[in-house]
Order: structure tokens, then sequence, then C-alpha cells
């Protein structure tokens, strides 16, 4: 790129030269910073982290090795973190399958030449803009145990009615997963429409043509057609489940008990509030192994996809 | 694309119409359950505690009265602070300003870079970049409290916007990288044979037609960034907490008499820049969602 520019001026004046060489120093001095926080505020964190989680480190960090402690804690005498493991594949696989399920239907739908389909699209999707607090908060006072939908059912006449998931070990974890799908299945449905509109036409016309029904055609034809949408949506959901913390803590705290703990807010809790770091780190570094673990093989086959295309 | 729903749905007779109901069906009583949430918590907010506790959930008031809006502004009480949500609110905008601008030109610059100054080794550097989208920020906590305590922006606002920005740089790089490479590299060879150098391309023949990936990433900043919980609750003293972090501590508190009316005001007051962002340019949002999440 830069040799095409110097060939046109390598017979004009030396200090255009000198530019020359300045511009192609810029960009690379330009981008220094951006190197320089990359370095140290991604990879040379996840270092740090990652040597404080091999150290007996507890209020305050220390720097001495010691091992794999904290690790074979985690996994071995800390029941809370299978709690909180357990926890996560409950919510991850119920929040992914709701949200699909729910955005495709939606996404289907809207895609049947619908009157006033960009209103049911902005109401489908505001939720995404708000905060997890903002929404929390919501759910918190629908779902409160005496004032919320319990009474609301018992005023309409069912007196038997009890609805108190959000104090009952046992199922307060479900309660999270309701506010996360009234959160996110909007953007599931976000995904799938864009899917959908990218579909040729004339597949679907000479399904019809050869008289197969319109859910036969949906389901043999356009739903197969969309996996690449599918990936990406349960990539994306995954993600959010492994990170979800905000809506943990606003809903139950992580209770009762430690009954709806997840690895993000035992991290927290064990790093922030009862002064383990060694162990809080431990735990974040099993975390971000895990988001790399989807993320990686997703990215590598996406670009190369790209790749493939150009 | 208008051939295939027409192909889809165009025929009338009596099966395709009861289908049709079917779908309007489903779409309306979707879109309530979307919006029963929102509805709740204003008529809650609104509302008597004494009209809480006798009415119903999804009633309307007896009697509208603005009592918990004033004090869940100005007087509910956070802990031990009892000067409702007025101060972290502004905590909130002094620290999305700062951090959604600088984010945004640096990301700008770097995209423009990575796009059409491309020298050995940018690619990889950009890739490398790119990871800091994806790491659950649990891993960098630590190192990072205890860096803002070192260089003296522990419990801060400076703090915080120091963190965004160090965080967000990676996503802003990558919507305005996208974006740049979309434009024709001969209009930048073009450029530099005029002898425009770096800065003044960008200027010139970058910036003007920048506007729509400027309003994508601005805005998928200042809602990330608005609605952040992790970092404010790690990162900020009590002074300069961010609405979200008063907020979860608001509805959070067990001591006296819960007002939820006042819970329900402060998470309004809470969620309303972002859902105003949301309905004034839905559009630019969306992209950024799809852009920053599925791309990323």
């Amino acid at each position: 790129m830069d040799k095409s520019v110097n060939e046109n001026t390598k017979s004009t004046l030396l200090k255009t030269g000198f530019f020359n060489r300045l511009e192609t120093l810029l960009p690379k001095a330009v981008l220094f910073p951006t190197f320089a926080i990359a370095a140290i505020f991604i990879y040379g964190f996840i270092g740090w982290t990652t040597w404080i989680s091999f150290t007996d480190s507890r209020l305050l960090p220390k720097y001495e090795l010691a091992g794999f402690i904290q690790y074979i804690t985690l996994f071995t005498k800390e029941p809370r973190w299978w709690v909180a493991v357990g926890n996560l594949f409950i919510f991850s696989i119920l929040f992914i399958s709701i949200c699909i399920v729910i955005g495709l239907l939606l996404a289907i739908f809207l895609d049947q030449r619908i009157r006033g389909e960009s209103f049911f699209r902005t109401i489908y999707l505001y939720p995404m803009a708000l905060s997890f607090i903002v929404t929390g908060a919501a759910w918190r006072w629908i779902l409160n145990p005496n004032l919320g939908l319990e009474r609301l059912v018992q005023q309409l006449g069912f007196s038997e009615f009890t609805f108190r998931w959000l104090v009952d070990s046992h199922m307060a974890i479900y309660t999270i997963v309701i506010a996360a799908v009234w959160q996110s299945s909007g953007f599931v449905l976000a995904l799938f429409l864009a899917g959908l509109r990218g579909i040729d036409p004339a597949i679907i016309k000479a399904a019809q043509v050869d008289g197969a029904s319109l859910p036969r055609i949906y389901w043999r034809i356009i739903i197969p057609s969309l996996r690449p949408v599918f990936l990406s949506a349960v990539i994306i959901l995954m993600h959010i489940s492994i990170k979800s913390f905000d809506l943990v803590m606003v809903l139950t705290r992580g209770g009762p008990g430690y009954s709806t703990d997840m690895p993000a807010t035992f991290m927290y809790a064990f790093s922030f509030n009862r002064g383990r770091l060694g162990f809080g780190a431990a735990s974040a570094v099993i975390m971000f192994l895990a988001v790399m673990a989807i993320i990686i093989p997703y990215l590598y086959s996406e670009l190369r996809g790209t790749r493939n295309e150009r | 694309m208008r051939d295939k729903t027409a192909a889809l749905a165009g025929t009338s007779d009596p099966a395709t119409l009861i289908g049709r109901i079917i779908v309007y069906f489903v779409l309306i009583v979707a879109a309530v359950f979307f919006l029963i949430p929102f509805f709740v918590m204003i008529m809650t907010s609104i509302k008597s505690m004494n009209d809480i506790r006798t009415g119903y959930l999804i009633s309307l008031p007896r009697e509208i009265t603005i009592e918990a809006w004033v004090k869940a502004w100005d007087s509910a009480c956070t802990g031990i602070n009892c000067e409702g949500m007025k101060n972290y609110f502004w905590n909130s905008v002094r620290m999305v300003i700062p951090s959604v601008i600088i984010s945004t030109l640096i990301g700008a610059v770097n995209g423009y870079i990575f796009s059409k100054w491309r020298f050995k080794g940018s690619e990889t550097f950009f890739s490398f970049l790119l990871l800091g989208c994806f790491i659950p920020f649990q891993v960098i906590l630590l190192p990072m409290s205890q860096t803002l305590g070192l260089i003296g922006l522990g419990q801060s606002i400076y703090g915080l916007i120091f963190v965004h920005i160090v965080y967000g740089l990676p996503f802003t790089t990558l919507f305005f990288r996208n974006y740049y490479v979309t434009i024709p590299d001969e209009i930048i060879k073009a450029a530099k044979i005029d002898g425009a150098g770096f800065f003044r391309i960008f200027r010139k023949v970058i910036l003007p037609v920048s506007l729509p990936i400027f309003v994508v990433a601005i805005i998928w900043q200042t809602t990330q960034i608005w609605n952040d919980f992790l970092f404010g609750v790690a990162f900020s003293g009590s002074d300069s907490q961010p609405i979200t972090v008063a907020l979860n501590n608001l509805v959070n508190t067990s001591t006296g008499v819960k007002e939820y009316n006042v819970d329900m005001a402060a998470a309004i007051i809470a969620g309303l820049p972002t859902l105003f962002v949301y309905i004034v340019a839905g559009k630019y949002f969306l992209r950024g969602l799809v852009a920053g999440a599925v791309k990323g």
C-alpha cells in the first residue's frame, strides 16, 4: 500500500521520503496506547489473576506460589461451588432453550406480513435496553411472595394458590430464568428475524408448487436453513449465562442461603466479601476457561467462514 | 422479500384465515407478556402504599400520587444514605459521558488504522484485542481493584471512567474497523497521492462518512456503561456509586417498612435514559447489539 506512494514520490524531495517514513510509523505510534492497554489490562490481568489463583492469598494478594490448592479446594471441598455450577447448568439450559423457542416462534409469526410489525418488534425488544438491575427490581416486585403474583391470583378467586418461588431454595433459580428470558428473548427474535429475511423466497415457492404445507415447509426447509443463526444465538446466550451476575444479585442475592449462587456471584462473594482472594481467583480462572472453550472455536469458524466467502 | 410473504400468506381460504387469527393472537399475547412488567412498575410507582396493600397488582391506582417518585429521587434510603437516587443518577451521567466520548474516539482512530493502515502484525493484534469483548470480567476484577488503588483511582468515578474506557475499546474498535473496511481503499490511495497524510485523510475522507457508525458506537457504549453493575459494585465508593448499584441497594434494603412504590419509581428512573435512547434510535441500538454480540 505504502510502496506505491513511495515510488511515486521517490524522485521528488528527500524530505518527502522522510515524511513518508514518518507516515508509516505514525499508525503504529497511534495504535500503541491501545496495544499497551490490551497487553496490560486484558492479557496481563488474566495472567495476574491466574497467578493469584495459584497462591494462598486471603485478604491481601500474596505472590508465593502454592500449587493447585485453591483448585483442589474448589473442586473437592467446597459444596457451594458445585451448587453454583449446577445452577449455571439449570439456568443456561432453560434460559437458552426458552429464549430460542420464544424467539424463533415470534420471528416466524412476525415474518407473515404482519400489520404493525415494527410496533410489535419495538415492544419485544425494549427489555434489552434496560439494565438487568432494573429488570430484576421489577420481577422481584411482581414475584413478591406476599403482595405480588400470588396475591393477585388469590384475589381472582383461587384462594389456595401459592407462588413463593423467590423465597423457596428449590425454586428460586427459576425466577432468575423467568426474568432473564423476559429480558433477552426479544434479542433472539431479532437474530432469527434477520435470518428469515435472508432466505431466498424462490426456495419456498418451489416447495409450495410441490404441494408442501406451510408448517412442513418451515419444519423441513426454513428452520434447518437457519442453523448458523441457532449457533450464534446459543453461543451468545451461553456467554450471557456464564457472566450472569446482576440479575442474581438483585433478585435473590444468591439466596435463600446460597441456593441460587452462580459462578459469577460465587467469585464475587469469596473475593470481595469473604476475603479469600486466591479462591475467588481460581473460580474466575475456571469461568474464563469455560468462556474461551465456547468462544474460540466459534470465532475460529466464523473468521474462516468469512474468509472463504471472500 | 414481499414475494415470499405473499406466497405464504396471500391466499384467502378459511384455513389461512384461522392461521392468521392464531398468528395475531400469539403476537398480541406475547406483547402483553413483554409489556406487563413495565405496566406494573408504572402503576405501582404512582400508588400509595395503602393502595398497594389493598388493591390488585395490575389494577389502576385509586388515586394517583407522585409521592413515591419524589421520595425515590430525593430521600429514599440506600443503606445508610437517605438522599434518594439523585446523586447516583448524576454519578452515572458523569461516568457515562467522558467514558463514551473517549472510548468512541479512540475506537474510531483504531478502526481506521486496522482497516486502512494495516501493517505487519496488525491483523493479529486486532484478533487479540477482540478477545477483550468476550472475557468474563471476573477474571480481571482483582488485579483491576489492586491497580486502581495503586494509581489513586480506587473508589472514585474517575476509576470507573478509566475501567469503562479500557474495556469498551475492544467493542468500539471492532465497530469502526468493520465499518471502515467497507470504504474502498482506492479513495484512500487517491488521497495519499494528493499528498494527504494520516490525520488529514481521517478528517477529510473518513470522518465525513462516519456518522452512522458513530451513532451505533455511542448508543452501544452509553447503554453498556449506564447499565453496568459489576464494575460499579466492585470499584465504586459509597459516594461514587452509579445508579444501578444504588438501585440494587435500595431494593435489597431490609430495614424499615418496604416501600415498593419507591422501589419501582427508582427502577424506572434508572431505566429511563437507556429506554429513551432505545425509543429514539432503536434501529441503531439493534445494529450495535447484533454487531457487538455476533461478530465480536
